[in-house]
């Protein structure tokens, strides 16, 4: 397996989303390690703007050249923004999954429920475990 | 044209033959050529507008081909020339079952008095069809060891929606209406998309590292919400599901039913019945393990058999012996309802009627076994030098992955290309989901021996390439009229129509 980046700074979920605070908001995306996993992304489903989401419950779908997957939510909330940017240039989210790739931004309900998730440590031995 | 054994020229028989380039249809052809000469009009004009309305008429004619029929017929003759078939050669689609289609099946649906009855002919007149239609749902019910089968359903999808829908109708109708479904996470995507379209919730079940589903991880998540769990047995591993009987009484136990996807009853036949081991209904399909066509070359079809608790719930029309005469009962008042015009994709029953009854119990059996038997010896042959995920005796299918093929930077996707070259139909690729790069590989009952031994030497002669010379894998294909193409681009920018250049 190629080398795969997880920031320090993030959260993250057992199903490789990662999740970041950013003025009382979360911004999520998909992981390295997920993009690598799923290769070249051809679609999003994104929620509607204002949709509520629960925490580890399904908010949209991921689909590339191998797989359709369901994107999980790291925290409850409502969804406050959806990164438009992405819609005909999906490449961002192979080329740069924490950055200009992020998917949704959530205003959450709870703030604290972002400290139930894994951090880079917890998370680097979770990837390392699936690929044992 | 001669060529060393074992290379690629010789392996699948592929050579580069006639092979010809085709532009579409668009791009032939010539102002006024045409493929029919028509008399003279010798009714009155009728303007269209008058008889349709403004709306339904366009004001350009849209620019179509203007073609002989030979420019036709050519031009999608050749297009077929680019195909492969199941009548070519091995097509080793994981959980497709592509095996081959029997000739008499195809004799039998051409007899007139199947071939040219029409569906509105009164039972009186249709007794023969009635008559195979009863007699293949006895051969199905005993097959799968469930009391009764509906043959309306045009394919698995459809029949599995059919079973799901039968299993809400059970608990609505008994006042316990359920909200869940339970289905592990090696399952087709069928499944959590019959019981979304039921309005069930989806709970997944992680299969355990063996790869098979345990007890405990089904009893985890049983409870008196749930309406039932879908599985496959043998699961898309190619692993037979060896907790069965258990983990059906934890979901009875809970009043849940349990959905078998009939997909894998290819490695069954004769040996062992789903509704011996608990399974309350399932679907068959016909294009699978019963030799009808499969993909393009004919519809479908999908039981789907029931225990006797579900039988109330049923698509009507069900075909039912009358005495000594065959009939269609109406009389279901909690019936699902018709899931199909007429009786089904007739065509197919009447195949797989053939099928059945040339083959009769023994040959049914042995098929199942020479597909198992083919499977584990493809595996056994493969194992030395590929990754083999879940390395125990499989079923009728078994799947390897392209782990360690990871320092030669070659894939899976890689792989499939390359064997295009050595003239095959690559297997299913990156399914299932649990595995990472998976191959699933399926050779049926239907290749010999040395055609079995031809296709692993392919897979061993790509292995050594890909340690040798990676880039020739990472390219392919190379002897097609197209070599690879951009998969990414076509999903993302994909161009669906024809334009004038």
């Amino acid at each position: 397996m190629a080398e795969t980046q997880i920031p320090e700074e993030l959260a993250y979920t057992a199903e490789d989303e990662w999740a970041r605070r950013e003025d009382g908001q979360v911004v999520v995306g998909i992981t390295d390690y997920a993009q690598q996993q799923l290769g070249d992304v051809v679609h999003i489903v994104f929620p509607e703007v204002g949709a509520a989401v629960t925490k580890g419950e399904p908010f949209g779908e991921i689909e590339s050249v191998k797989a359709v997957v369901d994107l999980y939510a790291p925290i409850g909330g409502n969804v406050c923004a959806v990164n438009d940017d992405l819609d005909g240039a999906f490449e961002k989210i192979n080329e740069d999954p924490y950055g200009a790739g992020w998917i949704i931004a959530i205003e959450p309900d709870e703030p604290a429920e972002l400290d139930s998730l894994m951090d880079a440590t917890a998370y680097a031995k979770h990837v390392a475990e699936r690929e044992s | 044209m001669s060529s060393a054994p074992g290379s690629v020229e010789s392996l699948g028989h592929a050579t580069r033959g006639l092979a010809w380039e085709e532009p579409l249809l668009f791009e032939r052809g010539r102002p006024g050529r045409k493929g029919v000469d028509l008399d003279p009009l010798d009714v009155p004009e009728v303007d269209p507008k008058q008889l349709l309305g403004e709306a339904a008429v366009r004001e350009e004619i849209p620019e179509l081909p203007e073609l002989s029929e030979v420019d036709v017929i050519r031009h999608f003759t050749r297009l077929s020339t680019w195909n492969y078939a199941v009548d070519l050669g091995l097509y080793p689609l994981g959980s497709c079952t592509m095996k081959y289609n029997p000739r008499l099946n195809e004799k039998v649906a051409r007899l007139p008095g199947f071939a040219e009855i029409h569906p509105l002919q009164p039972p009186e007149q249709s007794q023969g069809i009635l008559e195979l239609m009863v007699r293949l749902e006895e051969a199905l019910a005993e097959i799968s060891g469930l009391d009764r089968v509906s043959l309306q359903p045009a394919a698995g999808a459809q029949g599995e929606l059919a079973g799901i829908m039968m299993i809400r109708a059970y608990h609505e109708q008994r006042g316990d209406p359920r909200k869940k479904v339970l289905i592990p996470d090696s399952a087709h995507g069928t499944n959590p998309a019959s019981a979304a379209l039921n309005d069930f919730e989806c709970v997944p079940i992680p299969s355990g590292a063996d790869g098979v589903l345990h007890p405990e991880s089904v009893a985890e998540v049983m409870g008196p919400d749930v309406a039932g769990l879908m599985l496959t047995n043998p699961n898309t591993l190619g692993l037979f599901e060896e907790h069965i009987v258990r983990i059906c009484e934890i979901v009875h136990e809970q009043g849940g039913l349990v959905y078998g996807d009939g997909a894998n009853l290819n490695a069954l036949m004769g040996r062992s019945r789903p509704g011996d081991m608990g399974i309350d209904v399932m679907h068959f399909n016909l294009h699978k393990t019963f030799s009808t066509p499969h993909g393009g070359g004919g519809p479908g079809a999908g039981p789907v058999g029931v225990k006797n608790i579900l039988a109330p719930y049923l698509p009507i029309p069900v075909a039912r012996r009358d005495g000594d005469r065959f009939a269609l009962d109406y009389e279901f008042p909690h019936s699902i309802g018709r899931l199909h015009g007429s009786f089904g994709n007739v065509g197919m029953l009447v195949r797989a009627w053939a099928y059945v009854r040339s083959l009769g119990r023994d040959g049914l059996r042995q098929c199942s076994d020479m597909a198992v038997l083919n499977a584990n010896y493809l595996l056994a042959r493969l194992r030395e030098r590929w990754h083999v995920p879940y390395d125990r005796p499989v079923m009728h299918e078994c799947v390897l992955s392209d782990k360690l093929l990871e320092d030669c930077k070659v894939t899976t996707l890689d792989v499939a290309k390359r064997l295009i070259d050595y003239g095959y139909h690559p297997p299913t690729i990156y399914f299932p989901l649990v595995v990472h790069g998976a191959l699933m590989i399926e050779p049926t009952e239907s290749e010999s021996l040395e055609g079995l031994d031809r296709f692993a030497e392919a897979l061993l002669s790509i292995e050594r390439e890909a340690r040798e010379d990676p880039d020739v894998v990472r390219s392919a294909p190379h002897r097609t009229p197209r070599s690879r193409l951009d998969e990414t681009r076509a999903a993302r920018k994909p161009i669906l129509r024809w334009q004038p250049s």
